[in-house]
């Protein structure tokens, strides 16, 4: 049987991951194509909906990186950022999904090694735990025979 | 029809209803969630509760479901298709047991509505798929008002059994349409034909504390009247009144979907929120809630009367039971009727 | 209650207060909100055990600003907590609310700062035994039975918002959940729905749920909601060292930050 290749959303700052991940790829550095990056001026900006949305529309896992703390381009934004992660990473284990498909990280614009790390460390801990099997369990209302029912809860 | 009327011990119910279920029907009865009780599919009858004055849920959803999707499109390689809800559905045969007269009545004011003009398939194919056995009321709380608004304990329009409660757990029962009486049929010895009898000893009186007729003369004339102010000062505007309402039937089409497919769903709506009714532009008609209140009461009391000569409400409670601040739609019908004086129809 | 008469009486004899909000009789035994004004109308007021719903959501309310502060209400603990932080949010102003509390069987006005902030931190939040209950089930279970736990209480959700409408702070004049372009949260109260509303309900109320359990007592399917913002101020409180209501002037957890707050997790 093929194995399970998961599909990850990468949401990274401009500044630092953006610039990163571009040194991995002039630096010839290969890694796990699983990974879409989606590019965002600050992690500040990274709302936590756009996590959501992207298990939603079928990502298997998530990878949120921006600047060092200290490092922010705008100063503050990653130190907002880490808050309010800590606070959703939380609320996501309480209402019971696995806070282990959301990885965070730290990849300056100067460690193109560790971006190929951390996506592929990423792709084989998400290949251990299978599809997001919570977001597929909700999203089967939207199969055609569940769907004709209707939603009655 | 062999028998319209029959008895039944509360055991042989329970296993002609065993039985629908064996044979593949879909029952749905009432039934508790920790300290609430709803209308849900249901696979042991031993969950059925039959010891309540009211559900918290009305049974609305089975004919008009809180999410109905509608079509489904899809693009594919320069080509659409399309799916048609309409034309695929296929509800399965469906008995509602142990609803209140109230709720067949206000479930079969609901089919009507829908039904009116071009129809509505959804609902229309829904209400045909679904056997209605609704069991008389032997009590009533102090937020029933049903006989104020012309509907009784024991009303039978709606229901295609009606069964009232007696003596010895034992059940009368009165057949009143083809569906029930299929369902009768199916139910053999167990329903004993018995003839017509006077069950009025059994079923709750309720006292009649306006009528119909008067609130909706009152109502004409009091669309400024301050009392709409006055009574709504403690509503917080949540949507629970018209969301637990067996008749409201507010809808919102929203759409769904990513660029390539999509799907069109009908979720239901509240004349409660200030979103029901704000435009574009930004402007909202209904800004303030005392307007979101008097829409809701006059919809009901006044201007489904004088479009289709009958109330939008059939007194089950759910409102007023269930509501957060203690809106007490009974008590605020009584206001109207008894204490409200004539306001100048102003223009 | 006589106390509570007589202050009622003096403050609207005086003219401090516009209006006063409180308890009274409702139906079938329960309480409900009532506005007085007059003095004919302060009898009406009832204050005892029942009187748990949290009124300060009704300081929000246009219709209620309109009668102009100072306004009186009646309040419990959480209520106090509450107006503390919606001073603290800069919804209100000190002096706006006269704040009616009981203490030691008396009935005492708060209106200054340092009164207000004393009692909401003598005074803390109690939750009732159920609450409780149902937080231990809540730690005692694995992942997945805290997911079959929340689907199997979320799939009662029709979308009502009377969580959020009986919330006191949840006042934006426009709601995420209400935003349609772009749309955050999908309308539609099914699985998806459903679970996007009430992440962003706690999301949003994280580090100022005062935990009054209010949206609870409104939810009519039943849903223990509050253990949802219950939970997110837990994080908050103990990430942070941050509690609300009890400052009113602290700045918002949320959008403040430490630059030594401790994490475990970012690699």
């Amino acid at each position: 049987m093929k194995e399970f290749e998961p599909k990850i959303v990468a949401f990274v700052c401009n500044w630092c991951t953006y610039a990163g991940a571009d040194l991995t790829g002039t630096s010839r550095i290969h890694y796990a194509p699983n990974v879409r990056v989606v590019r965002f001026p600050c992690t500040g900006r990274i709302d936590y909906n756009l996590i959501i949305k992207a298990f939603e529309r079928g990502a298997d896992g998530v990878i949120v990186s921006g600047c060092h703390p200290n490092d922010c381009h705008y100063t503050s934004g990653n130190f907002h950022a880490r808050r309010r992660w800590i606070v959703f990473r939380t609320l996501l284990e309480y209402i019971g999904i696995d806070p282990r498909r959301i990885i965070f990280s730290w990849v300056s614009a100067a460690e193109g090694a560790k971006w190929a790390d951390l996506v592929n460390k990423a792709v084989r801990e998400i290949r251990e735990l299978g599809p997001a099997k919570e977001f597929i369990n909700m999203k089967q209302w939207y199969e055609f025979e569940k769907a004709l029912g209707g939603f009655r809860g | 029809m062999s028998h319209r009327t029959f008895t039944i011990t509360h055991e042989n119910l329970l296993d002609v209803l065993t039985n629908t279920i064996a044979v593949g029907n879909r029952l749905v009865a009432p039934v508790r969630r920790g300290k609430k009780l709803f209308f849900r599919d249901v696979q042991e009858v031993q969950s059925i509760v039959f010891d309540f004055i009211q559900s918290d849920e009305s049974p609305k959803d089975l004919v008009f479901p809180r999410v109905e999707p509608m079509l489904a499109h899809e693009y594919n390689a320069g080509n659409v298709y399309l799916i048609d809800f309409a034309e695929k559905l296929q509800p399965l045969p469906t008995i509602l047991f142990g609803t209140r007269p109230c709720d067949a009545v206000a479930l079969s004011l609901l089919i009507e509505f829908f039904n009116e003009g071009v129809g509505d398939p959804f609902v229309e194919q829904r209400a045909e798929n679904l056997t209605i056995i609704s069991i008389a009321c032997t009590r009533a709380d102090s937020y029933c008002f049903c006989t104020s608004v012309g509907v009784s304990p024991n009303d039978s329009r709606g229901s295609d059994v009606l069964l009232t409660p007696i003596d010895n757990d034992q059940y009368y029962g009165i057949v009143l349409t083809e569906k029930g009486n299929a369902f009768v049929k199916k139910g053999g010895d167990n329903f004993i034909p018995s003839e017509p009898k006077d069950v009025a000893q059994y079923i709750v009186t309720l006292r009649e504390e306006f009528t119909p007729q008067e609130i909706t003369q009152r109502l004409a004339n009091a669309f400024n009247h301050p009392l709409w102010m006055d009574a709504s000062l403690r509503c917080i505007g949540c949507g629970t009144c018209t969301y637990v309402c067996p008749l409201c039937s507010c809808f919102d089409i929203q759409d769904e979907g990513t660029q390539t497919k999509g799907v069109r769903l009908r979720c239901w709506d509240s004349c409660g929120f200030s979103l029901f009714t704000l435009h574009t532009s930004g402007h909202n008609p209904r800004h303030i809630q005392s307007e979101r209140w008097r829409q809701r009461v006059m919809h009901k009391f006044s201007y489904i009367p004088q479009n289709r000569n009958l109330l939008g409400c059939v007194g089950c409670g759910r409102c007023s039971r269930l509501c957060p601040a203690d809106m007490n739609l009974k008590e605020h019908l009584c206001t109207i009727t008894k204490e409200m004086t004539e306001v100048k129809a102003d223009r | 209650m006589k106390q509570l008469h007589e202050r009622a009486h003096e403050l609207l004899e005086q003219k401090a207060v516009s209006v006063i909000i409180g308890y009274g009789e409702g139906t079938e035994g329960r309480v409900r909100p009532v506005f007085i004004r007059t003095l004919e109308a302060v009898r009406l007021l009832v204050w005892d055990d029942r009187c748990r719903v949290n009124l300060a959501v009704y300081l929000n309310k246009p219709e209620i600003r309109k009668f102009g502060f100072p306004i009186a209400v009646v309040s419990t603990p959480a209520t106090v907590r509450t107006i503390v932080q919606l001073i603290a949010e800069h919804q209100l102003s000190i002096g706006d609310v006269v704040v009616l509390v009981r203490e030691n069987d008396t009935v005492r006005a708060l209106i200054q700062k340092e009164d207000l902030e004393q009692y909401a931190r003598n005074n803390p939040v109690i939750f009732p035994p159920f609450v409780i209950e149902e937080i231990e089930l809540l730690k005692k279970m694995s992942i997945e039975e805290r997911f079959t736990y929340w689907q199997e209480e979320l799939a009662k959700c029709f979308k009502c918002y009377a969580c959020r409408a009986a919330c006191p702070l949840c006042y934006c004049e426009k709601c995420i959940t209400d935003v349609n372009q772009p749309q955050w949260v999908c309308v539609a109260p099914h699985p998806v729905g459903v679970f996007e509303w009430h992440i962003n309900r706690a999301m949003h109320l994280a580090g100022r749920c005062i935990e009054c359990g209010s949206c609870t007592i409104a939810c009519p399917v039943g849903i223990p909601i509050a253990l949802l913002t219950i939970e997110a101020t837990r994080v908050v409180k103990e990430e942070f060292a941050f509690t609300p209501g009890i400052d009113c002037n602290a700045p918002s957890a949320l959008s403040t930050f430490r630059v030594d707050d401790k994490e475990t997790f970012i690699r």
